[in-house]
């Protein structure tokens, strides 16, 4: 658990931004205590400080995971959201898409978001913004960047992929190994 | 729109009749129809029993005319015969004959008739109460007999024909019928059904309707009474299990015979007494229906062995059964993330028929069916549920988490309990969840994710490191690896592949887990200092076994685990004897409570001080016998004999286990404190174990001199710690003498603890052993008077260390004595001694058994020896 590198939070924050914009200082200035990100092993995790403190008297290399993981660096030194993150990243999101049931499935097994399956997407959605996909019942099921704006959106035909697939969380089941 | 008229062939023709066609009512009956069909409902059974009875109708009906006969041809000439031979039988007539209002119209010469009459009166009588059938059979033959002795050959021959009971009775009866057609007598009769007395006078005006209603009812019980006997002869002969031969046991014919066998073995080892086979033993009994349910359920013999200890029979076949199949589904609702209500809503709409677990669980759910895989709904990957026993919840109940506390789960994977503490908890406070299993921590991680746990820290040791790595936690869950033979449902490997190994692998495991996790946890914790331990294991080895060690050394106690239902812990079984608070613990089994078997125990720790470890179960016995001994004014050596002699009694209720010394322990413990103010900072439950520091040894040397010599039971301690010292630890099995030897060691130390203050001398080995044996005699002559003696000696047999302390004692007495002490002394003495002499039997024939320690024979022998010099 080592403290992020100036550069490595910067490339962070400026991915975060992407999905939730300014509300990434609302993860940071938290009213119930201070939360910071910790490195370990190319992995970024999200943690209080009591936890941490308790966190460290676990070895490194017995440690496993602490708080919630929210992605990891890649080897060219970029940020890697997962899908871990999104029990944070939902609630900030500022730009949503909603699939109707039918596409559910098929997100959920790591396909992009097409015209046909779109149900609702937040007005004013910019392109390769990033966003967050819900179910019509407002369950977050993953996040993705958008491949049209919301007014192309609509003229779009009905195969045109309106996002695309970032992270989802049939990969709790598909890629449990790589989680963290 | 309009219709749409379907011309195609696919056109539906309308089923049932239109709404305005007409219907058909359904046929009616005539009523005699109706009651032809019911009476050809017989089964085979009746009809095969309605033949019979015709049949011995008709032969009834034909030994009655023949009897007819041969009285009236026969009375008439044997009457004065009867009237001497049956002497004491009218007497019985001279009560109810004669007391009675017939008295009138009852004529001498129809005394036999009466005779006969009456007799079957009484059969009737008790044939009425059916209970009674045996007086019915024992009256039976004599009645029979008595006809018979006194009457022609013929007669003779038609009893003989017939069966003796049945054919007795109503021979006896259709005659007394056959009578009451002849004769008025047939009063006599009439009053069987009602009282004697009241209604005779209503007899005469009873309605020849009447008279034949109680005849019909008569009848009825007659063939009633002879049906329920064919039933008993029936199930008699039914229920007899055949022991199978050698042969039949090697060749087994099919799964279905050996189930049935099964059955019938049961049935029988549920009435034994009544139902066994002649020189059969309950072993063979048992040993065919262990052999028969390994082979039916495929389990080895090992495990079915452990199997039939820990159930009766018949519980055993149910619990068998049980872990055939699976338990249901059950699901546990992520309070983090949603609520239990709009999961069931979300999860009914995708097709899934569930209902909740019980009223027990506010977050359960039981799944019946499902159109979809419940493990991959889209609620399922959104962290709404888990999947998860029913039993799993319990442990976690049982812990009752709070909120901001810090809780370990030092056995979590794949996470399902510990996200339930986390869900408890809201995600506050902090939660260690470990495993020793690398690959399987990663299964945690997963869950924790998609479950929306924030506040846990995941990490990999071996449970048995992690006091080192972090303590203080406010609860700790050790949900232990075991045998998993709660759960064989779900892994039927286990019905083959446990042995006795693995078993004791698991065992000690679990107790190490169970120590470190007690030590993980903070007993000055505000709001916890709690621990749960559970298993998936029914085994008493892996449950209560291990609490009653963890009690015993740790500072821990059981409490109520707050779980209303599920059956109580075991507080003995086989040997062994455990705690009398381990019923407070819970099992679950799959075939009661339909769930997974399970053992849910908790502890609350009262103390962070870790007692001395004790290092194997001789040294807890003498633990026990020393820590029992010491009173406030712990008088003589003697004293400590009988505290020996008492535990040894007491010791019958829980044998030489390791497990039983626990409870006297505790209780002692206060005592010991009290008593020797100088060990006030000595861990409470010091004892022999060769593990003690040196500077506690010399603490505890002093504490006899402190005490003048009062604190009998330390100078063994001391002597033990004596032995350490020069490193005589030998196995409990040492010749004599080794013993010998080791015996003047013990001697020395003692005497040298007890002349730092009293400058006694030291003798010679020879001296000593003398004074070993005499030691005791002689110091009580000082004080007592010559009949103890004898009692002595006795207990000098049975004391082995008793004798070598008792040296270092005298010595100190010798000198110290003034004569009040004398006087308690001597009063504790008579005392002891008079309950030492109750117990003597008994702890004779105990120590072979409880006390597998040589040691003690040794000196024993060696102590017989010197007496004889």
């Amino acid at each position: 658990m080592k403290v992020l590198s100036e550069e490595r939070t910067r490339i962070l924050f400026e991915k975060l931004t992407k999905y939730i914009g300014v509300n990434v200082k609302l993860l940071i200035d938290r009213p119930d205590g201070t939360y910071c990100f910790r490195e370990k092993k190319d992995r970024v995790y999200y943690i209080s400080e009591r936890l941490l403190q308790l966190a460290q008297t676990v070895k490194p290399d017995h440690l496993i995971s602490a708080g919630t993981c929210f992605g990891k660096f890649t080897k060219t030194n970029k940020f890697r959201l997962h899908i871990t993150a999104l029990n944070y990243i939902a609630p900030y999101a500022s730009y949503k898409i909603w699939v109707k049931p039918s596409a559910e499935q098929q997100f959920l097994y790591g396909h992009h978001v097409i015209k046909s399956g779109l149900g609702r997407i937040t007005e004013n959605t910019p392109k390769h913004q990033g966003v967050v996909i819900y179910t019509m019942s407002d369950i977050p099921i993953g996040f993705g960047v958008a491949a049209r704006n919301t007014m192309e959106c609509r003229h779009a035909d009905p195969l045109a992929t309106i996002a695309f697939h970032q992270a989802d969380i049939g990969e709790y089941i598909r890629s449990e190994e790589t989680l963290t | 729109m309009g219709r749409k008229a379907k011309f195609d062939e696919t056109k539906k023709v309308k089923k049932g009749p239109g709404r305005k066609a007409r219907k058909q009512q359904d046929p009616i009956f005539k009523k005699e129809l109706l009651e032809n069909d019911e009476t050809k409902k017989l089964s085979h059974r009746q009809k095969q029993r309605a033949a019979r009875r015709a049949k011995k109708k008709a032969e009834l009906t034909e030994k009655r005319k023949a009897l007819k006969q041969a009285k009236k041809n026969v009375a008439k000439q044997n009457e004065v015969v009867l009237k001497e031979a049956s002497d004491d039988e009218s007497g019985d007539e001279n009560i109810q004959g004669f007391t009675d209002d017939n008295k009138e119209w009852l004529k001498p010469k129809q005394k036999i008739k009466n005779n006969v009459k009456e007799m079957s009166d009484q059969d009737s009588d008790s044939g009425h109460d059916e209970g009674s059938g045996s007086d019915n059979d024992e009256d039976l033959p004599k009645t029979g007999s008595s006809p018979e002795k006194y009457k022609v050959g013929t007669l003779d021959d038609l009893f003989q024909d017939s069966d003796m009971e049945n054919g007795d009775v109503t021979s006896e009866d259709e005659g007394a019928d056959s009578s009451l057609k002849m004769s008025y007598n047939s009063d006599s009769d009439e009053e069987e059904g009602k009282s004697d007395e009241d209604d005779d006078d209503g007899d005469d005006d009873m309605l020849p309707i009447e008279k034949a209603n109680i005849k019909l009812k008569k009848k009825q019980k007659l063939e009633k009474k002879l049906a329920d006997d064919e039933m008993q002869l029936n199930i008699s002969k039914q229920d007899v299990f055949a022991f199978p031969t050698e042969e039949e046991l090697q060749n087994p014919t099919s799964l279905q015979d050996v189930h049935q066998r099964i059955k019938d073995v049961v049935t029988v080892l549920s009435d034994f007494n009544r139902l066994k086979q002649e020189g059969r033993s309950r072993c063979e009994y048992t040993d065919l229906l262990l052999k028969d349910l390994c082979m039916y359920y495929s389990y080895n013999e090992f495990l079915m062995e452990v199997l039939m200890q820990i159930f009766p029979v018949q519980e055993l076949v149910e619990f068998l059964e049980a872990s055939e199949v699976a338990r249901p589904v059950t699901i546990r609702t992520n309070s983090l993330k949603t609520r239990r209500r709009d999961l069931a809503q979300a999860l009914i709409n995708r097709g899934v028929n569930l209902d909740p677990v019980g009223k027990w669980s506010k977050v359960g759910l039981v799944v019946y069916s499902s159109t979809v895989p419940i493990g991959a709904t889209p609620e399922y990957l959104a962290g709404h549920y888990i999947l998860q026993g029913a039993s799993s919840f319990l442990p976690v109940m049982a812990l009752a988490p709070q909120e901001n506390e810090r809780i370990l789960d030092m056995c979590a994977a794949p996470g399902g309990k510990a996200s339930h503490i986390a869900a408890i908890m809201k995600n506050t406070g902090a939660l260690f969840a470990n495993d020793a299993n690398k690959e399987r921590t990663k299964a945690i991680v997963g869950n924790f994710h998609r479950l929306g746990v924030v506040n846990a820290v995941i990490c990999n040791y071996d449970g048995r490191q992690f006091p080192d790595v972090i303590k203080g936690f406010d609860r700790v869950l050790l949900d232990a690896p075991c045998t998993g033979t709660g759960v064989i449902a779900k892994d039927p490997s286990v019905k083959t592949t446990k042995d006795q190994k693995d078993i004791q692998r698991c065992f000690n495991l679990q107790r190490q887990l169970l120590l470190a996790a007690i030590d993980c946890c903070n007993a000055k914790s505000s709001t916890g200092g709690y621990i749960v331990y559970s298993t998936c294991s029914i085994l008493p080895e892996e449950n209560e076994w291990v609490i009653n060690y963890a009690l015993k050394r740790r500072n821990v106690k059981l409490v109520p685990t707050g779980l209303d239902f599920g059956t109580e812990g075991f507080m003995k079984y086989r040997h062994h004897r455990f705690h009398p608070s381990l019923k407070l613990t819970r099992r679950f089994y799959p075939h009661t409570h339909n769930m997974d078997g399970f053992f849910v125990a908790k502890l609350k720790k009262f103390s962070n001080v870790i007692p001395e470890p004790v290092k194997d179960d001789d040294d807890e016995e003498a633990e026990t016998t020393e820590v029992s001994g010491d009173q406030p004014n712990g008088n003589v050596e003697s004293d400590v004999d009988s505290q020996q002699s008492e535990k040894k009694s007491v010791g019958v209720k829980r044998p030489a286990t390791s497990t039983e010394t626990e409870p006297q322990k505790k209780k002692n413990k206060a005592p010991t404190q009290k008593s020797t103010p100088t060990s006030s900072t000595v861990p409470t439950a010091v004892s022999s174990n060769n593990q003690i520091k040196k500077k506690k040894r010399k603490n505890k040397k002093n504490k006899p001199n402190a005490n003048d010599g009062n604190k009998v039971p330390q100078t063994e301690q001391v002597q033990i710690g004596s032995i350490n010292e020069k490193s005589d630890i030998k196995s409990p099995n040492i010749n004599i003498q080794d013993k010998n030897n080791k015996q003047k060691n013990i001697n020395d130390t003692g005497n040298k603890n007890s002349t730092e203050t009293t400058l006694k001398s030291h003798t010679p080995l020879n001296d000593k052993l003398s004074n070993n044996s005499t030691a005791l005699v002689v110091n009580k002559n000082v004080s007592l008077n010559p009949n103890q003696k004898n009692k002595n000696k006795k207990n000098k047999n049975k004391s082995s260390n008793g004798s070598s302390k008792s040296v270092a004692v005298v010595n100190k007495n010798e000198l110290k004595i003034t004569e009040k002490v004398e006087v308690n002394a001597s009063r504790k003495l008579k005392k002891k001694l008079k309950k030492k002499n109750k117990q003597i039997g008994q702890i004779s024939g105990k120590q072979g058994i409880s006390r597998p320690e040589g040691k003690q024979n040794g000196i024993n022998k060696k102590n017989k020896k010197i007496k004889s010099k």
